[in-house]
C-alpha cells in the first residue's frame, strides 16, 4: 500500500529535481511564446513579406525562396513554443524536456529572423552555410578537450593550441606552402598537447594551472613575433587561402549542398573526425582503454594498462586536433595571422565539449549551436534591426552561458576528471 | 608447482608494513591470511599484484622469479586478484570491464563484441556466476559486482587468486555461493589465497591459516584443529571476547520516528516505500536485510542526503524531512556512512582533519577563523589510542591507513560526539575481531548513556548481537521485527529473503 493510495491522506508529494527542472522551464517557454507573439508577431506592421533565400549565387540550382508573412508566422511560432511550455508543465514525459527546449530555440531564431527581415530579404541558406563554417573551430577545441577529459586530464588550454596552431600554420604555409602549414600546425599543438601532459602527468601540476600557463604562452609568444617578425616581414604572414573541394552531385543538392558538401577538407575533416572519435570511444579497444582510465585509473593499472602512456598519447593526440583546427583558421577562415585571432573560442570549445556532455556527437550538436547563434549575429547586424551590433555580439556568448548554466541539466564528466594519477 | 614468496620486506615512510614475510601456496590448495587492521596483508597482496615494489624479498611462481612493480607482469606471470576496494569501471558494461586489458578486436582495433560477451558467458556458466554481460556495473549489487571481479580474473586464466576481504560485502547467501565458487577454483587446481576477519569462514573453507601480526608472519594453524577463540588470541596477542555482553535496553523518549516514507533511488525507482519506524533513547534498533534492498537510500533520507519523495522524518520532535546533512548535524545526529571512502573520509587528509572533519567550525577547534590544530591534534591522538587505530602519526593522510584502520576513525569521531542519535552503516565493515570488540562495547556504552542508535548492516551476526530490536527490511519496506533474545537467525535470515515473517 502506497500513501497515494489512500485519498484521506495528508501526507504531500514532494517533486523530483527533474520534476522542478520541467516545471521552471516550461513556464520560461510559456514567458518565451508570449514574447515571441507579441514582439516578433504582433509587432510586425501588417502586410509586409519576409523573404528567405534558399539559393547562393554559387549554386547549380537558383533562385529558391521561401515568402513568409512575419506577422502571423511569428505568431503561430509563439504559440507551439508557449504549448511546448504547458507540456512541460504538466512534467509528464520528463526526457523530452531537452527537446523541447531544443525546438523552442529553434523557433525563436526562425521568429527571430522573420522579424528582423519583415519587407525585406535575406539568405537563409548562406546563413546555414556559415553556422557550419563558424563551429568548425568550436567542435575542433571540442574534440580536443574531450580527448584530454575522457582519460582524466583537465585542458583548459585549448585556446593556447589553437592560436600556435594557427601562427604556425600561417607562418609555414607562407613561406613553404600549404602543406607545410598545416602539418606546421598540427605539429605544434602536438607540443604544446605534450607540454600539457608533460607538466600535468610528470610533476603533477595542478592541471588548471598548466593550462592557463600554455596559454599565456601561446598568447605572448605569438602576439610577439606578430609584432616583431610578421609586421616586418609581411610575406610571412601571407598564406594561400585553402580552396574549398566540391563535392561533385551533393553539393547540387539545394540548400544541403552549400550547407554541408562545398567546404574545405577541414570541414570534412571534422565530421570525420567527430563520428570517428564518437563510435572509436565506444566501440574500440583505444577507446575502451582511454574511457578506463578517465573513470577509475587504478582499475585500469590492474588490468594491465599503462596509465600513464594512455594520458600522454591522448592528451598529445588532443593536441593535434586542436593544431589542426587552428590551421583551419589561420588559413581556411581567416587566411592570415592576427594577435589573439582565437578571441576565446577555445574556452567556447570547452562549454560545447560540457553541454556535448562530452560525447563528440553532443560537442558538434553545441558547435552549431554556437555557430548558428554567431550566423544570425552577422546576417542580422546587416539587416538593419535598430539592435545594437554590441548587444549581438554578445549573443552567442550569452546562449553558451545559459546553456552551459544549468538549462542542459546535470552532467557527468569522467570520474577521474583532473585528478593525477599516483601509483605507490 | 607452487606460489612462493621469500623474505618479503616493505618499508612506507614511518611504516614497516611488511617484515621478512615469507608463504607459500599451491596448486588446489586454499590458504587463509588473518590479521589485525593493519597488519600488513594488503601490502603483502599488493606486491604480488605489482602494485608496490618490495625493499627485499623474492617471488618465485611455478619456478619463475616475478618481475616487481607491474601489474602486467603479474597478470602474465599467472596471478589475479580481486581488490578489497573493488577495480570495476562503474560506467562500463559487465563485458567491458572484463575483458578490459585484453580485448578481442577484429584487427584494427574495433573491438568484437560478441566474442566479448562469448567470453563472459563462458565463465559465467562454468562456475555458475549468473552474471549479464550486458549490465552496466554501477547498476548490480555488490555480491554480483565481485563475481565480475572473479570472471575478469578466470578470464586471464589467473593460476593463483588471491581474494583480499572478499566477504566483507556480501550477504550470508552470496558467501555461501562465494564459498562454492572458490571450491571449485580449488578443484580446477588453481591456488587461492584469502584474506578475511570471520573466523568461522577460514575455518570453514581454508586448507591452511597464515596469521600476520604487525608485518611479520607469527604462525600457521591448521583449520581443523582450530577455534575460533584460539585464532582470534593468535591475531591480537589477548584473548578477545566474542560476543557483546549488555544489559536488557531501558528505552526512553522517541528520538527518530519515520513515518510513511517514499525515497527515490538514483534511478528514480521507489527503493523505500511507505516505510515507517522509530528509534528511543536509551535503545539500539538494528536493521537487517540483504544489501541493496532500500537500506542505503533510507539512511541517505534520514541523514539528509538525500530528498523523500513523501512521508516525514522526526528528531526528538522536529521535523527534519528538508534538512541538510549540516543541520542534522547540529541538531545532533551522528551518521557513520556506509561506504568509507566514498563519503565519510576525505583521502587526501590527514587524520587528524579527517576527525574534526564535521565539527572544524565549532568549539573548540575553532577560534573565529582560525583552526585551534593543538586542540584538533590532541584530540585526535586520544581517539587514535582509544580505538586501536594503528598509525604512527596523526597528521599522516588518511588514505596511507589500512582499510579497517580508516573504518575506525570513521567510527570514532561519530561515536565520540556525544549526542542525541547515531545512524551507523555497517559499521564494522573490515574491521578485525579486537576492535570490533571495542566497538560494539562502545555502541552499548552510549545506549547506556541514553543515546538513540540505529544499526544498519547486512552482518546479520552483528545485528543479532547488538541490538535490542530488530527490524527486516526487504524490497523498501519493514516486513517484519524481532526480538533477537527470543528469534533464531534462521528465522531472520529467512524473513530477509522475503519469506515468513511476522509481516504487519
Ligand atoms: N601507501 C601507504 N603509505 C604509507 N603507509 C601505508 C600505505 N599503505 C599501507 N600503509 C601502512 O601499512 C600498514 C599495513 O597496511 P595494510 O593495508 O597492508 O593492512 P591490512 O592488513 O590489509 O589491514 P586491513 O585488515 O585493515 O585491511 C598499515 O600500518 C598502513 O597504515
Ligand atoms: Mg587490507
Amino acid at each position: 500500500m502506497t500513501a497515494t493510495a489512500n485519498p484521506n491522506d495528508m501526507i504531500h508529494v514532494r517533486a523530483t529535481p527533474e520534476e522542478k527542472r520541467s516545471t521552471i522551464i516550461g513556464a520560461v517557454l510559456i514567458a518565451l511564446g508570449a514574447y515571441i507573439f507579441w514582439q516578433f508577431g504582433l509587432g510586425v506592421e501588417p502586410g509586409l513579406q519576409a523573404t528567405f533565400n534558399l539559393s547562393l549565387q554559387t549554386d547549380t540550382v537558383q533562385g529558391l525562396a521561401w515568402v513568409v508573412d512575419p506577422r502571423q508566422f511569428s505568431m503561430i511560432i509563439g504559440v507551439i513554443v508557449a504549448g511546448l511550455g504547458g507540456w512541460r508543465l504538466t512534467r509528464r514525459a520528463l526526457q523530452y524536456t531537452n527537446l523541447s527546449l531544443a525546438i523552442s530555440f529553434l523557433l525563436l531564431v526562425m521568429a527571430f529572423l522573420a522579424w528582423a527581415a519583415a519587407g525585406s530579404q535575406f539568405s537563409l541558406v548562406g546563413m546555414l552555410r556559415s553556422t557550419v563554417v563558424l563551429s568548425v573551430v568550436v567542435v575542433f577545441g571540442a574534440l580536443t578537450g574531450l580527448m584530454c577529459e575522457r582519460v582524466g586530464v583537465v585542458n583548459i588550454g585549448i585556446e593556447g593550441q589553437l592560436l600556435a596552431g594557427a601562427f604556425a600554420a600561417v607562418v609555414l604555409s607562407s613561406a613553404f606552402g600549404t602543406a607545410a602549414g598545416v602539418l606546421g600546425g598540427v605539429a605544434v599543438g602536438a607540443l604544446l598537447g605534450w607540454l600539457l601532459a608533460w607538466l600535468s602527468i610528470r610533476f603533477q601540476v595542478d592541471q588548471i594551472i598548466a593550462g592557463v600557463v600554455i596559454n599565456f604562452l601561446a598568447l605572448g609568444l605569438t602576439s610577439l613575433m606578430s609584432a616583431r617578425i610578421l609586421s616586418e616581414i609581411q610575406t610571412l604572414n601571407a598564406p594561400e587561402r585553402i580552396p574549398a573541394i566540391r563535392i561533385p552531385f551533393l553539393a547540387d543538392i539545394p540548400v544541403l549542398g552549400a550547407m554541408f558538401f562545398d567546404h574545405t577538407y577541414f570541414v570534412y575533416g571534422m565530421f570525420l573526425l567527430v563520428f570517428g572519435i564518437h563510435y572509436g570511444l565506444f566501440y574500440s579497444r583505444w577507446g575502451l582503454r582511454s574511457r578506463s582510465v578517465g573513470e577509475h585509473p587504478k582499475a585500469a593499472d590492474t588490468a594491465g594498462i599503462n596509465v600513464y602512456w594512455v594520458r600522454y598519447r591522448n592528451v598529445i593526440l588532443g593536441g593535434m586536433i586542436a593544431g589542426f583546427g587552428g590551421a583551419f583558421l589561420g588559413l581556411a577562415q581567416v587566411a592570415r595571422f592576427e594577435e589573439n585571432m582565437t578571441g576565446g573560442i577555445g574556452f567556447i570549445g570547452l562549454a560545447a565539449m560540457i553541454f556535448g556532455r562530452w560525447l563528440p556527437i553532443g560537442a558538434l550538436g553545441a558547435g552549431l549551436v554556437f555557430g548558428l547563434s554567431r550566423a544570425v549575429q552577422q546576417k542580422v547586424a546587416i539587416l538593419n534591426t535598430g539592435i545594437p551590433s554590441e548587444f549581438l555580439f554578445m549573443v552567442p556568448y550569452i546562449v553558451t552561458i545559459i546553456v552551459v548554466a544549468g538549462v542542459v541539466g546535470r552532467t557527468r564528466p569522467p570520474a577521474a576528471d583532473g585528478i593525477p594519477y599516483i601509483k605507490d | 608447482m607452487a606460489l612462493e614468496l621469500t623474505g618479503i620486506t616493505k618499508r612506507f615512510p614511518n611504516v614497516l608494513a611488511n617484515d621478512d614475510v615469507s608463504l607459500s601456496v599451491g596448486e588446489g590448495e586454499i590458504v587463509a591470511m588473518l590479521g589485525e587492521n593493519g597488519a600488513g596483508k594488503t601490502t603483502l597482496m599488493n606486491v604480488l599484484f605489482g602494485l608496490y615494489t618490495p625493499d627485499e624479498g623474492e617471488v618465485v611462481i611455478d619456478g619463475k622469479p616475478l618481475e616487481f612493480g607491474s601489474p602486467g607482469a603479474s597478470i602474465a606471470a599467472g596471478l589475479g586478484m580481486v581488490h578489497q576496494h573493488f577495480m570495476l569501471v562503474p560506467v562500463f558494461s559487465v563485458a567491458e570491464n572484463v575483458i578490459l586489458g585484453l580485448e578481442p578486436t577484429n584487427g584494427v582495433g574495433w573491438i568484437n563484441q560478441k566474442e566479448a560477451r562469448r567470453l563472459v558467458n563462458d565463465i559465467s556458466n562454468r562456475y555458475n556466476l549468473a552474471v549479464d554481460p550486458d549490465a552496466m556495473v554501477e547498476d548490480i549489487p555488490v555480491g554480483v559486482q565481485q563475481r565480475v571481479e572473479i570472471i575478469k580474473v578466470l578470464i586471464r586464466d589467473a593460476k593463483y587468486i588471491i581474494f583480499d576481504e572478499p566477504t566483507a560485502v556480501l550477504t550470508p547467501p552470496e558467501v555461501e555461493e562465494f564459498f562454492a565458487i572458490v571450491r571449485g577454483l580449488k578443484e580446477d587446481g588453481r591456488g587461492v589465497i584469502f584474506i578475511t576477519h570471520k573466523l568461522n569462514e577460514v575455518i570453514e573453507v581454508a586448507d591452511r591459516i597464515v596469521v600476520l601480526r604487525d608485518g611479520k608472519s607469527v604462525g600457521e594453524a591448521d583449520p581443523k584443529a582450530t577455534t575460533q577463540s584460539h585464532l582470534a588470541e593468535m591475531m591480537v596477542g589477548r584473548p578477545v571476547d566474542l560476543v557483546v555482553s549488555k544489559d536488557p535496553a531501558e528505552p526512553k523518549d522517541e528520538v527518530l520516528s519515520v513515518d510513511r516514507l517514499v525515497v527515490l533511488d538514483d534511478r528514480g525507482q521507489r527503493t523505500v516505500e511507505d516505510l515507517s519506524l522509530s528509534v528511543h533513547a536509551g535503545e539500539i534498533v538494528g536493521i537487517a536485510g540483504v544489501q541493496g534492498n532500500g537500506q542505503t537510500e533510507l539512511v541517505e533520507a534520514i541523514t539528509g542526503m538525500r530528498p523523500a519523495l513523501m512521508g516525514n522524518i522526526r528528531v526528538g520532535g522536529v521535523d527534519v524531512t528538508e534538512f541538510t546533512p549540516r543541520q542534522m548535524h547540529h541538531l545532533g545526529v551522528a551518521h557513520v556512512p556506509e561506504d568509507r571512502q566514498e563519503s565519510g573520509l576525505v583521502m587526501a587528509f590527514t587524520i587528524a582533519e579527517n576527525m574534526v572533519l564535521d565539527s572544524y567550525y565549532d568549539h573548540p577547534y575553532s577560534r573565529g577563523v582560525r583552526m585551534d590544530w593543538g586542540v584538533a591534534t590532541d584530540a585526535a591522538e586520544r581517539l587514535v589510542r582509544e580505538y586501536d587505530v594503528k598509525a604512527k602519526r596523526v597528521d599522516a593522510p588518511v588514505s596511507t591507513l589500512s582499510g579497517g584502520n580508516q573504518q575506525k576513525v570513521i567510527v570514532a569521531r561519530e561515536f565520540d560526539r556525544g549526542v542525541k542519535l547515531v545512524i551507523a552503516s555497517q559499521p564494522t565493515r573490515g574491521v578485525d575481531v579486537g576492535s570490533i570488540e571495542y566497538i560494539h562495547a562502545r555502541i552499548v556504552e552510549e545506549r547506556d548513556a541514553g543515546e538513540a542508535i540505529l544499526v544498519v548492516s547486512s552482518e546479520l551476526d552483528e545485528v543479532m548481537a547488538l541490538s535490542d530490536r530488530v527490524l527486516v527490511m526487504f524490497e523498501g519496506r519493514i516486513v517484519g521485527e524481532f526480538d533477537p533474545t527470543t528469534t533464531s537467525t534462521t528465522e531472520i535470515g529467512l524473513a530477509m529473503l522475503g519469506s515468513g515473517g511476522n509481516d504487519e
